[in-house]
C-alpha cells in the first residue's frame, strides 16, 4: 500500500513537472488554447471547418465571467494557460493593454473592419464583436395604459414611470455597468444624485440580467412586474427567434434615443508569452473572417464587427439599430471604474 | 460494538502500554507522514503560499479602507454563522436526545435521512431551497395562483433567512451524531444516583449531564461553526454577493472589484480563524473519543403523554425540514411552471418529463452542449480517481494519528486547514504554481482530493484507534495465525471505516464546484459544472434542465449514502 503511494506520488509529481514543457509531434494536429468568458459560444461546424483546414485542434477554457476571466489573465501573464483571450470587452481594455499581456498582431482580417472598432492604435486587442446595451419596454404595456415610451434618461425619473424599471447590479454584471456607464456620460459627476432620483421613483436592483429580464421584465415569459428592464438592442430579435410559434412582430422594443444606449465592444488578443503565436494568429484571423462572424449573431446575440459578414435575418428584422450610443473613453472608465461602482453601491443601499 | 467497552482508565493504560510496545519507531512514524504531508505540502501550501506571497503586504493591514472591509465582513461572517449554530442546535439538540433515548418505528430511517444534506453538493441544496422558496420555485407558483400574490412570508422567506435554513439544513447530522453518541454513552447511572439523593430533572441536567456532554457540545458546535464561517457556495448561490462573508468578499476582491492586496488579507485573516477552530476541535473531539465509555442502552418507546408528544412533534418536524426541499427538487423538475422560451401562446402547465429528453439534445449545434452521459461519467470518473487517492493518502496519515504522539498533536490541526483556505485564492494559487498542467484532467481529482482528505482521515482514524490490542492478543493467544488476526480482528472494523471513508471522498468530489469554479474545461464537463451552465442560461426550459441534472446529481449521490448507512457511520465527523 505503501510502495503504491509513492511511486502514485512520485508519477504525480512527475507529471507536473514535464506536462508543461511536453511538445507535440509534428504529425498530430498542433493544439491552439483559447480562453474564454462563460458566456461564450459557437457553432461546432464552424470550429471544426478551422481544425480541418489548419491541421489543428482547438481547446477551450472557460474562467467565468469577462472580470474574472481578465484578472486570471492578468496574474498568468509570464505563463498563460492559452495561446488566445477571446472576450475582453472596452471597459475593460484599458487594464489589459495597461498590464501588457498581448502582443501586437496586424491581422488581414482588420481590412474589413471599420476605425470605429479600433481602440487599440497598436492592434493588440483586436475587435471581435459588439453589443448595445438599452433599455428594452413591453409593447403591450405602454399601449394598454397609453403611457409614452421614455425618451431620455431624465424622463425616468418621472412620477408616470414610478416602479417601472429594473436594472442590473453594476458590480455584479456587465449590462449594469454598461448602463451605469451610459448615465455617467451623460450627468457626469451629477450621476449620483441622478441615481438617487431613479432609487426615490421605484427602480429595483437585480444582481443579474438573467434575473432581470426572465422574472422581473413583464414582456419575457416570466410576466414580472417591471414593463423597463436594462438589455441589449438585439433582445427584440433573440424575442422572435426563440418563440415557439411563428410571430410577426417583437413583443418589446428597446430605446435607441441618443446616448441611451452604451456600445460593448469585445476583443481578441494573442498572449505575449504564448507558445504556439503563428497558429494563434490564424485563430484570431479566423474569428475576423465571414465564417466565424456570421455565426456569432445566434449563438451569441452580439453583432459581426466585419463590415462584410451578413445579419441573420430576424435581426435585419427586428433588432433596432442603435446611431449615438454615448460616449465614453477606454481610459477614463478603467481610471475610474470601481471607484463609479462602489460610489454607486454607496447610493444605492 | 462489544469491542468499545472499556473503561476510561483501561482506555489510558491501553493507549500507554500501547504505545511503549508497538508504537512504530521515529523512522516509521515519519516515512508514515510522507505521502499526506508531501501532497498537502505540493499541493495546498505551495500554490497558497506563492499567491500569497505574490500579494500579500503587511501594510494592507494598515490601510483604513481595506480594515473597515475586513472589519465589516469578519463581523458579518461571525454573525451568521453564529446565529446559523445556534439555530443548528434548536433543531440539532432535540433531535440527539430524541435519537439516542427514544425507540419508535422508522428511527434509523429518519436518522438516515438528517445524514443526507450533509452529502449533498452545494449547487442541488441551492436548487432544491430555489426549487421551494425561490422566484420560480413550487410555492411562489401555488400561491401566486390562488391569491392576490399576497404572499405569507414563511412561504417567501428572505435571502438571509434562507442562508440560514440552509445551514441548519446541511449541518444538524452533525450535532446529532456527535451529541447523540454522547448522550447515549452517558453510564445512567449516574442520573439515577442523583436523582436518588433528592435531584430534581433540572438539576440533574444541569449538574450530572450537562458538564458529562460539555466536550461533545463544544467540540459540534465548533464544527457546526466552522463550516458555517467558511460558507461560500450556499451564500453566493442563495443570496448573491451582497451578503459578504469573509469567503464572498475574498472572491469579489479577487475577481469582481480587483484589490488582490486586499484579497490576501482578508484569506489571511480567515486562515488564522479556521487554524484557532481546527486546534481546539482536534482538542475537544480528543476528549471526546477519550471518553468512550461502555455503550449503555438508554433508548426505550415513549411511555408517558408527554414524551410521547416530544417524539411526535421533533419526528414530525425533522420530515418535514428535511424531507421538503429533497423531494421539491425532483418533483420541480418534472413540473411545467413557465413559457420554455420566450413563447407566448397557452403554456402546458403540469407533469413533463421534457426537460429530462431536452438534456440528450444538442439544439442549437452548440459546442458547449454538455451531453448528461458523459457529464456523469466524468463525474463518477473523477469521483473513483478521488477516492483512490484520498484513501491512500488518508490511511498513512489516519495511522499515525490513531497513536497520537507530540508530532500529531502539532499535525492534527494542518489536515483541517484546507476546508478553511478560501477557494478562490487557492484556485489563483493553483494557475500560477501549475499553468497549462491545470488543463490535464487528473488534476480535476488531486483538487477534489484536498477537500476530501480531512473527512477521510477523521472517518478512519478511530477506527485505526479503537482496535484494543487485547483483541489482538486474544486472538492470538487462542491460536490464529498473523494473518488471521489481521483478517477477524481488523479487517471487519477497517472495512467499514474504509468504506464509509471512500464514500464520503466520492461525494465531496461528486459535488465539488469551487475548485472547478475558476477553470474548467468544457471538454470535461461535470454535473455540477452542467448544472451551473443550465442555471446561467434564461428561460424555464434551461432552468427545468438543471433541475433535473441536479436531481440526477441528487440520485447518485444518494445511492452512496445508503451504502454508508447500510454500514453505519463511525462516530467523529
Amino acid at each position: 500500500m505503501k510502495r503504491l503511494t509513492f511511486t502514485f506520488l512520485f508519477v504525480a509529481l512527475l507529471l507536473a513537472s514535464c506536462a508543461p514543457t511536453s511538445t507535440p509531434a509534428p504529425v498530430e494536429p498542433q493544439t491552439v488554447t483559447v480562453v474564454t468568458h462563460d458566456s461564450f459560444a459557437i457553432g461546432e461546424e464552424t470550429i471544426k471547418a478551422f481544425e480541418m483546414e489548419n491541421n489543428a485542434k482547438v481547446v477551450f477554457l472557460q474562467g467565468g465571467d469577462a472580470g474574472s476571466l481578465l484578472n486570471q489573465a492578468i496574474l498568468t501573464k509570464d505563463a498563460p494557460l492559452a495561446d488566445v483571450l477571446f472576450g475582453v470587452d472596452n471597459t475593460f481594455l484599458s487594464r489589459a493593454l495597461e498590464a501588457d499581456i498581448f502582443e501586437p498582431y496586424q491581422s488581414p482580417a482588420l481590412a474589413d473592419i471599420p476605425d470605429e472598432f479600433k481602440l487599440d492604435p497598436s492592434n493588440r486587442a483586436l475587435p471581435v464583436d459588439y453589443g448595445d446595451v438599452c433599455l428594452n419596454y413591453d409593447k403591450k404595456y405602454f399601449s394598454d395604459n397609453n403611457l409614452a415610451v421614455p425618451q431620455s434618461f431624465e424622463d425616468l425619473a418621472k412620477p408616470e414611470y414610478k416602479d417601472l424599471l429594473v436594472v442590473e447590479n453594476p458590480a455584479t454584471s456587465s449590462p449594469g455597468l454598461a448602463f451605469l456607464l451610459a448615465t455617467r456620460a451623460h450627468f457626469g459627476d451629477g450621476y449620483l444624485d441622478y441615481w438617487k432620483s431613479l432609487k426615490e421613483n421605484g427602480v429595483v436592483v437585480v444582481d443579474g440580467w438573467e434575473t432581470a429580464y426572465y422574472t422581473n421584465f413583464s414582456a419575457s415569459s416570466g410576466k414580472g412586474p417591471q414593463p423597463m428592464v436594462v438589455s441589449y438592442a438585439s433582445s427584440p430579435a433573440a424575442e422572435v427567434f426563440f418563440a415557439s410559434e411563428p410571430m410577426e412582430e417583437s413583443p418589446t422594443a428597446s430605446i435607441a434615443a441618443e446616448g441611451m444606449c452604451f456600445r460593448q465592444i469585445e476583443f481578441v488578443g494573442v498572449f505575449k508569452n504564448g507558445k504556439n503565436k503563428p497558429l494563434a494568429q490564424k485563430f484570431v484571423d479566423f474569428t475576423l473572417s465571414r465564417k466565424f462572424q456570421e455565426d456569432m449573431p445566434l449563438n451569441m446575440f452580439v453583432y459581426p464587427v466585419n463590415q462584410k459578414a451578413q445579419l441573420p435575418e430576424v435581426f435585419v428584422k427586428y433588432a433596432d439599430v442603435v446611431q449615438s450610443p454615448a460616449s465614453i473613453s477606454a481610459d477614463e472608465i478603467a481610471a475610474n471604474r470601481d471607484r463609479w461602482i462602489e460610489a454607486w453601491s454607496e447610493t444605492m443601499k | 460494538m462489544q469491542y468499545q467497552v472499556l473503561s476510561r482508565r483501561d482506555a489510558e493504560t491501553r493507549r500507554k502500554s500501547f504505545l511503549r510496545v508497538f508504537a512504530p519507531p521515529r523512522l516509521t512514524r515519519v516515512l508514515v507522514w510522507l505521502p499526506p504531508l508531501l501532497f498537502l505540502l505540493y499541493f495546498f501550501f505551495y500554490p497558497l503560499t506563492k499567491i500569497l506571497s505574490l500579494t500579500f503586504t503587511p501594510a494592507a493591514f494598515t490601510n483604513p479602507g481595506n480594515l473597515s472591509v475586513a472589519l465589516n465582513a469578519l463581523l458579518f461572517t461571525f454573525y451568521q454563522a453564529a446565529l446559523s449554530t445556534i439555530l443548528t442546535f434548536l433543531l440539532g439538540l432535540p433531535s440527539a436526545v430524541l435519537f439516542s433515548r427514544f425507540d419508535f418505528r422508522g428511527k434509523s430511517l429518519l436518522r438516515a435521512l438528517t445524514a443526507v444534506p450533509f452529502m449533498l453538493p452545494t449547487v442541488v441544496v441551492a436548487a432544491a431551497f430555489n426549487a421551494i422558496f425561490g422566484e420560480r420555485g413550487l410555492f411562489l407558483f401555488l400561491s401566486s395562483s390562488i391569491a392576490n400574490r399576497q404572499i405569507p412570508f414563511i412561504l417567501h422567506p428572505s435571502p438571509f433567512i434562507l442562508i440560514l435554513m440552509a445551514h441548519v439544513f446541511y449541518n444538524a447530522t452533525i450535532v446529532i451524531r456527535i451529541v447523540g453518541n454522547a448522550l447515549s454513552r452517558l453510564d445512567p447511572k449516574l442520573e439515577q444516583a442523583a436523582r436518588c439523593l433528592g435531584a430534581d430533572a433540572f438539576r440533574v441536567w444541569q449538574n450530572v449531564t450537562l458538564p458529562l456532554l460539555r466536550p461533545s457540545l463544544i467540540a459540534a458546535a465548533l464544527l457546526v461553526f466552522m463550516f458555517d464561517f467558511t460558507s461560500f457556495g450556499v451564500i453566493l448561490l442563495l443570496g448573491g454577493s451582497k451578503f459578504s462573508t469573509l469567503e464572498v468578499e475574498i472572491y469579489v476582491r479577487a475577481l469582481k472589484l480587483p484589490n488582490l492586496p486586499l484579497a490576501a488579507m482578508l484569506s489571511v485573516v480567515q486562515l488564522v480563524f479556521t487554524l484557532i477552530f481546527s486546534v481546539l476541535y482536534t482538542r475537544f473531539v480528543n476528549q471526546v473519543a477519550t471518553q468512550t465509555a461502555p455503550r449503555f442502552s438508554v433508548s426505550r418507546p415513549p411511555q408517558s403523554l408527554r414524551e410521547k408528544a416530544f417524539v411526535i412533534a421533533i419526528s414530525l418536524s425533522l420530515i418535514i425540514f428535511f424531507l421538503l426541499p429533497l423531494l421539491s427538487l425532483p418533483l420541480r423538475s418534472l413540473t411545467r411552471l413557465e413559457a420554455d422560451r420566450g413563447q407566448r401562446g397557452e403554456i402546458q402547465y403540469g407533469f413533463t418529463a421534457d426537460y429530462y429528453k431536452e438534456l440528450f439534445i444538442n439544439r442549437r449545434g452548440s459546442l458547449f452542449y454538455v451531453p448528461p452521459i458523459e457529464a456523469a461519467k466524468n463525474s463518477l470518473g473523477y469521483a473513483g480517481a478521488t477516492v483512490l487517492l484520498a484513501l491512500a493518502l488518508g490511511y498513512p496519515a489516519a495511522y499515525a494519528l490513531a497513536k497520537p504522539t507530540r508530532l500529531e498533536q502539532f499535525l492534527d490541526p494542518l489536515i483541517m486547514l484546507p476546508l478553511g483556505a478560501s477557494a478562490v485564492m487557492l484556485g489563483l494559487g493553483f494557475l500560477l504554481s501549475f499553468g497549462r498542467a491545470l488543463a490535464l484532467p487528473w488534476f480535476v481529482p488531486i483538487a477534489h482530493t484536498l477537500i476530501a482528505l480531512p473527512f477521510v482521515i477523521r472517518t478512519l482514524q478511530p477506527a485505526l484507534a479503537s482496535i484494543p490490542e487485547r483483541l489482538r492478543q486474544a486472538a492470538a493467544a487462542l491460536g490464529a495465525s498473523p494473518f488471521r488476526v489481521w483478517m477477524t480482528v481488523d479487517f471487519p472494523i477497517l472495512s467499514r471505516a474504509t468504506l464509509s471513508a471512500a464514500t464520503f471522498a466520492f461525494t465531496v468530489s461528486l459535488g465539488e464546484f469551487g475548485a472547478t469554479l475558476l477553470l474548467n474545461r468544457p471538454e470535461y464537463p461535470t454535473i455540477p459544472i452542467a448544472i451551473q451552465r443550465f442555471l446561467s442560461q434564461p428561460g424555464g426550459l434551461n432552468f427545468g434542465q438543471a433541475m433535473a441534472m441536479a436531481t440526477l446529481l441528487m440520485v447518485l449521490t444518494m445511492l452512496s449514502i445508503l451504502l454508508i448507512e447500510r454500514t453505519r457511520l463511525s462516530d467523529a465527523v
